[in-house]
């Protein structure tokens, strides 16, 4: 345990002086398993699940008592009492009660930012550890009372007199008792997210087989992960439950078939988008624990990944210029470009199943010889993917989405399938996340098969 | 846990009913604490008396060098916290007579919890019928005296074998074990010393100092005591459990500041997978105790496949494919120690058992194998067989059954995972090196079977 007092260790300068950058190493994740909405979790705050998963990711690296450099993680559906929570579920895990932590909120892409955001500050010689997160509970969600009922609350506390009170209650009407409930509805277009998805989709004219097709490889690649023992150092049971309650390793395309469209009912075009190949609510927490190369080799951890690099971009979906959820798709070119790598150069993809109409959606916009050139300022089409690259173990669809917990579930998973993997033509392994958010935004993310430098 | 009826019987109202009705009244056992005299009074130390006293007169002087108050002779009425019978020069059955009825004037004047071992030679190394009957005589006096001492009290003896004395390393490491409160369920038993190789810990409350252990099946009950105790005896812990006992294993590594490793035991290369873990996370392998284990209850008429095959996979196959895998692998070669948990089950039988006890008489088979191959290393493996243990297991046994089965041994009450957990710890330290292929069993002296 490294003395309360020691700073973590700066950058190697370079021989001509400068700075360079350290490596941020991904040594591992931990989740629990991600429960359906109103299922084993309906009991457990957002603060629960949080530690438990911290707890599990402590256990499996051996980290009691350790003081890490920094723990960011948040949830997207927030009580106000959880002001502190990233903090609050550190103090009932089992690390050093002096590691600080701090919330970060991204809508869907937290998990995926609190990686980068952490990388970076290890890359910089801030700090030599940091474990990202995110947990999000649907059922146990913030109810709060209705702006009418707030402002008369409020009032009666300034109050003075028992007669200004009673006036102050005077005011309150029956309609103002009802709770006012979350929901996922776009606060400037009263659209839920399904139903910006359905313009889409049917905007770039994804069908319902194609859709069917995504969620049927979702899950059945999720199932097979399972069997093969591959989530067995990424997970930790939690409630009873030891594997994702949304996966139904048995669905088949006539199955997925006879499900009634959900989303999308109004438009013109025929409604393609049902519960199946869209990601239920569901409740769930996710870690990730990154580190200097130093700090992992001198306690023994592996080192699955190195996190190259991120970006973020955002959409005017408001004005109807571009889908809610499409904001990976200028993100990723973005990234590429100043990476200069290409698709051909991704050895796994894993774009977040959202929707399967916002992977395909996005998916044709990179092969969209217009939107490439219009939109994307290049010659063509920014490019094809292959589909056997695509979220080979599962995601969204089959495993569900608690929010914020989806970023830990992609990066710690990634790093595990490029070590995995081992190196390609004698490159290291590299992976692509795309995780789109409410917002318009999404978040982007490079990472690589770590390879020791040469004569290590 | 005391059970209830023991603490209801152990003061006041309720000790003066069981008295008046004969009803059975197990005491509290005294049970180890850091801190605490290894004997709680002065100790008796009786040689056979037949001229040959070296044996013991070296014993004396070791343990005035551990501050015990070791007496030759007892005082008239002076309470005893243990007697010691030194009897490796016995040469006849009449050589008895001398020392054990001696020490019979003192048994009254035991206190609570007080121990009573025996030293002497295995009788199958005994050279003339007469002295193997004088040997193997010790067999039947100590079993049947474990069966008569009382409030807490047990006897057991260690057997020497050839060229092991009574100051070699394991034998004072077995008398340590006897006498404290590590060893407060075990009773009318004995432990083969076999060889002079051995050494006692430098800080007697820290015997694993340095250590690295493997506990399989740590995620709950015995294994998560065996945990704690390796941890408390200074070892560093890899705790192993199926995944879907992940959560429970988690908690148990956090409190014992290891690490958890969710891995099926049965599993092709779950050795291989043992073992880098332990190199990659802790530098080294030391000890590996073999804990997991199952029931799959049926009379044999009903039983099926499926529940016969489980239960050899898991309590037997397992264990010796995670054996082969730890001597093939190199890793495991500086004084390694195996303790695997038997049964009471393996050795007497029980009734819907044969699964079971067939997977966990392979256990006590296979130690006794593994014993020569570990030997040229420094190695060591034995086995504990528990008997009526304390556990979330046992506690879904029916009331009445429960309460018989916890009753009948000479110690009248149920053991605690801890317990179990103190013998695989003494038989995972160096200082029981010149111990292996042995079965010590953890049963306050069953009164049903061997």
């Amino acid at each position: 345990m490294p003395a309360a007092a020691q700073p973590a260790s700066a950058p190697q300068e370079t021989s001509e002086g400068q700075g360079t950058l350290r490596k941020a190493v991904v040594v591992g994740g931990n989740r629990i398993p991600f429960a359906r909405t109103g299922g084993a979790y309906t009991k457990s705050s957002n603060q629960d699940m949080l530690t438990a998963a911290l707890d599990g990711l402590i256990a499996r690296f051996g980290l009691q008592e350790e003081r890490i450099g920094e723990v960011a993680a948040g949830a997207v559906l927030k009580h106000s009492r959880d002001f502190n929570l990233t903090r609050e579920a550190v103090l009932g895990s089992a690390l050093s009660p002096e590691t600080p932590a701090y919330d970060l909120q991204q809508a869907c892409a937290t998990g995926l930012e609190t990686v980068l955001g952490l990388a970076n500050k290890i890359k910089l010689g801030q700090i030599d550890s940091a474990i990202a997160g995110g947990v999000d509970s649907a059922s146990d969600a913030p109810i709060a009372v209705s702006e009418g009922l707030r402002e008369i609350l409020l009032d009666l506390n300034r109050a003075k007199s028992l007669p200004e009170r009673l006036k102050v209650l005077s005011r309150l009407r029956p309609k103002d008792l009802a709770p006012d409930a979350p929901n996922t509805g776009e606060p400037r277009t009263g659209l839920s997210m399904g139903e910006h998805q359905a313009l889409t989709t049917a905007q770039w004219k994804i069908g319902r087989e194609a859709q069917d097709e995504l969620a049927f490889n979702s899950h059945h690649n999720l199932a097979a992960a399972y069997e093969r023992g591959f989530f067995d150092d990424l997970v930790t049971p939690y409630r009873g439950l030891s594997r994702d309650s949304n996966l139904r390793p048995d669905t088949s395309m006539e199955k997925l078939a006879t499900l009634k469209p959900v989303f999308g009912k109004s438009l013109g075009a025929e409604a393609t988008m049902t519960a199946g190949n869209s990601t239920p609510l569901t409740d769930g927490a996710s870690t990730v624990l990154l580190g200097a190369e130093e700090w992992a080799d001198a306690r023994g951890l592996p080192k699955l990944a190195v996190v190259v690099d991120g970006e973020a971009a955002a959409v005017d979906f408001v004005h109807g210029k571009d889908g809610l959820l499409m904001a990976p798709a200028f993100a990723v070119p973005r990234l590429l470009a100043r990476n200069g790598l290409s698709f051909e150069d991704f050895d796994f993809f894993e774009i977040h199943e959202a929707f399967a109409g916002t992977v395909l959606s996005t998916l044709a916009a990179w092969e969209d010889e217009e939107f490439g050139r219009t939109r994307l300022g290049l010659d063509g089409a920014l490019g094809k993917i292959d589909r056997a690259k695509l979220n080979v173990n599962g995601s969204s669809l089959a495993a569900g989405h608690p929010f914020a917990a989806t970023g830990g579930r992609i990066v710690a998973s990634l790093a595990k399938m490029l070590q995995e993997n081992g190196p390609v033509d004698g490159r290291p392994a590299r992976g692509l996340i795309s995780i789109c958010a409410a917002g318009g935004q999404g978040v982007v993310a490079i990472l690589e098969a770590y390879s020791a430098p040469e004569g290590r | 846990m005391t059970d209830k009826y023991t603490l209801f019987v152990s003061h006041g109202f309720g000790k003066d009913l069981a008295k008046k009705l004969g009803l059975p009244q197990p005491a509290v056992l005294r049970r180890y604490k850091a801190g605490e005299p290894l004997v709680p009074g002065p100790v008796l130390l009786l040689g056979s008396g037949n001229g040959n006293a070296a044996g013991a007169d070296e014993l004396a002087a070791v343990l005035l060098g551990w501050g015990l108050d070791v007496r030759r002779n007892a005082l008239p009425k002076e309470k005893l916290g243990a007697i010691i019978l030194v009897l490796d020069d016995v040469e006849h059955p009449q050589d008895l007579a001398g020392p054990v009825l001696t020490a019979a004037q003192s048994l009254r004047d035991l206190v609570p919890c007080a121990r009573v071992v025996t030293i002497s030679r295995t009788s199958a190394s005994a050279e003339t019928p007469a002295v193997a009957a004088g040997r193997q005589g010790i067999d039947g006096l100590l079993r049947s005296l474990a069966k008569e001492l009382r409030a807490g009290a047990t006897a057991n003896g260690i057997l020497l074998g050839d060229g092991v004395g009574t100051t070699s390393p394991s034998t004072l490491g077995a008398l340590r074990f006897f006498l404290s409160g590590r060893s407060a369920f075990v009773d009318g038993q004995f432990l083969t010393v076999t060889t002079g190789v051995g050494q006692l810990p430098t800080d007697a409350d820290r015997p694993l100092a340095g250590k690295v252990a493997v506990v399989t099946g740590a995620a709950r009950g015995i294994g998560a005591a065996i945990a704690r105790t390796l941890y408390r005896d200074g070892a560093r812990l890899v705790v192993v459990d199926i995944p879907a006992a992940g959560d429970h294993l988690a908690a148990v590594a956090n409190e014992v500041h290891g690490t958890a490793l969710q891995l099926d035991i049965t599993a092709e290369h779950a050795g291989e997978r043992i073992i880098a873990h332990a190199m990659e996370r802790h530098g080294g392998l030391d000890i590996v105790i073999h804990n997991a284990g199952i029931t799959r209850d049926k009379l044999l008429a009903n039983m099926d496949e499926s529940r016969w095959n489980s239960v050899i996979g898991v309590n037997i196959g397992s264990q010796l494919r995670i054996n082969e895998a730890l001597l093939a692998s190199g890793r495991f070669s500086k004084a390694p120690r195996i303790v695997s948990v038997a049964s009471t089950s393996g050795i007497a039988g029980n009734r819907g058992q044969t699964n079971y006890a067939a997977s966990k008489g392979g256990v006590i088979g296979m130690v006794r194998a593994t014993a020569p191959l570990l030997a040229e290393n420094g190695g060591s493996i034995n086995a504990v067989a528990p008997g009526f243990i304390e556990t979330e297991m046992t506690a879904r046994i029916p009331f009445a059954t429960r309460e018989v089965a916890r009753r009948l041994n000479s110690l009248q009450q149920g053991g605690r995972p801890g317990d179990v957990a103190e013998a695989i710890a003494f038989l995972a330290s160096d200082a029981a090196a010149g111990i292996s292929g042995e079965v010590l069993r953890v049963c306050g002296q069953n009164l049903v079977g061997a």
